[in-house]
């Protein structure tokens, strides 16, 4: 399973992405576990909303954070985000 | 009091709220207190909002509605609504039994996250004898009704040697049912599971095979199926590490109100463990005696104290610890350095003496009948 770069990418239903005001960070919350995220990952998954694919995140985050050099990253973050379940493609 | 020296103490993050000792199984292994019936108060609706309230403030996100069986609690919805507005993940930990596809819809659109559903074995007439309830279609159904209705289903097995042949069987029941986890909880000797030890200890030959099956199966539904194997400790060399440390993530609150380091924590000696009809949740998790007893390493003796595994195992379990050897402080005997350790070859002995006698006593079972035998 690895990502397909002509689809959109959307954060699973299964799991929930919110922020914690006493741990100040974004978690994954899932059955019985959570995953804390450094505020990067947390910028990446909010973007995984079923309307981009991964050019469309990648061009967003490089104009927010006025860079061009995100894709690696990006692309190998959303590898691990879609083994652990937390994104799908439809 | 042990242990109070000063600590940074960090935050809850798991709330376990046992809504009620009330069920309509009678599970031999229940981890519930054996004397359950001398603690049947039940603390009210705005009780539990306020303890909900209070925890999620401290920075508490994940929350577990357990008991007994919560359905048995009439305002279980309401109380899952208010832990949805305060921002919990809220976990439904129940047999099933009695729960409807009109309760799973007002469930979920009161914002509850997730069901996980227990199943005594694979087949009716073994789960049916060890629920002590006809149970087992019911379940069944319960767990197709959970995945048609969009939640993530746990289904959760608890193991011991009358149902660990069916290892193979279980997996498939798992995979048929569309499991998104399978907790498979090798039985932990607390409670009435303590009590039925003898019956319910498989051997190491049963262990050994059942977890090679598990395993494979495990490869074979990767990115499908996550299993959980919960680790059968008295076939350790060390023990589980006591809550992820004393008083640094768990938080239970037993029916009655009394707030809990761990939820056998009740039966250890001069804990003293607050009610939150007396003290707030900060009071309790900050100031109390019972949630400050095993903070920290002060309490240890050897050969906890000047053990290198000190931080990763905490000593193990004290509960334990006290109901195997009668002393709360000595280190876990199922950690081969305890020097208590030989209690739990006898106790594996017993159990394999048990298995190979040809008559063995029946399983005490988990209702209020007996539990005023205790």
């Amino acid at each position: 399973m690895s990502l397909d770069p002509n689809l959109k990418i959307k954060f699973s239903p299964m799991h929930r992405l919110q922020w914690e005001d006493a741990q100040q960070k974004h978690v994954i919350l899932y059955p019985e576990g959570m995953v804390e995220l450094n505020p990067s990952s947390a910028e990446i998954l909010q973007l995984c909303d079923g309307s981009r694919d991964l050019s469309q995140i990648v061009t967003e985050l490089e104009e927010i954070f006025s860079t061009s050099d995100l894709k690696d990253d990006i692309n190998s973050f959303l590898e691990v985000a879609l083994k652990n379940g937390w994104i799908e493609q439809p | 009091m042990a242990g109070s020296s000063n600590l940074n103490i960090t935050p809850p993050r798991w709330l376990l709220a046992e809504l009620t000792y009330k069920c309509p199984l009678q599970c031999p292994y229940c981890s519930n207190p054996l004397d359950y019936t001398k603690h049947d108060t039940q603390i009210s609706t705005e009780d539990w909002k306020r303890v909900l309230s209070q925890a999620r403030k401290m920075g508490a996100v994940q929350l577990g509605f357990s008991g007994g069986e919560p359905l048995t609690r009439p305002d279980l919805v309401e109380l899952v609504a208010h832990a949805r507005q305060l921002g919990y993940y809220s976990n439904l930990i129940t047999s099933g039994y009695g729960l409807t596809e009109e309760k799973i819809i007002q469930l979920k659109d009161a914002g509850l996250d997730h069901i996980q559903i227990s199943i005594q074995a694979s087949t009716q007439e073994l789960n049916d004898h060890l629920a002590g309830t006809e149970s087992y279609k019911t379940k069944k159904q319960v767990a197709r009704l959970v995945k048609k209705h969009g939640y993530p289903m746990v289904l959760c097995v608890v193991i011991h040697r009358e149902n660990i042949h069916q290892m193979t069987q279980i997996l498939e029941m798992a995979e048929e049912l569309g499991a998104d986890y399978l907790e498979l909880a090798n039985t932990q000797y607390y409670g009435w599971a303590h009590t039925n030890r003898d019956l319910l200890m498989p051997t190491i030959e049963q262990f050994d095979k059942a977890e090679s099956i598990a395993q494979a199966f495990k490869e074979k539904v990767e990115g499908k199926m996550k299993i959980y194997y919960v680790i059968p400790d008295y076939y350790e060399d060390r023990p589980k590490a006591c809550m992820n440390g004393w008083g640094t993530t768990f938080l239970t609150i037993a029916p009655d109100g009394v707030a809990l380091p761990c939820h056998s924590a009740r039966d250890l000696p001069g804990l003293d463990c607050p009610n939150v009809n007396e003290y707030n949740i900060e009071e309790i998790w900050n100031e109390s005696k019972a949630f400050n007893f095993f903070r920290g390493n002060d309490w240890m003796k050897e050969p906890c104290r000047s053990c290198d595994e000190k931080d990763k195992d905490f000593g193990g379990c004290h509960c334990q610890a006290y109901m195997l050897t009668g002393d709360m402080y000595t280190a876990d005997p199922v950690c081969s350095k305890s020097p208590e350790h030989h209690v739990i070859q006898e106790a594996l002995d017993s159990a394999r003496e048990s298995a190979l006698s040809k008559n063995e006593q029946p399983l005490i079972f988990r209702n209020s009948k007996n539990s005023k035998k205790f």
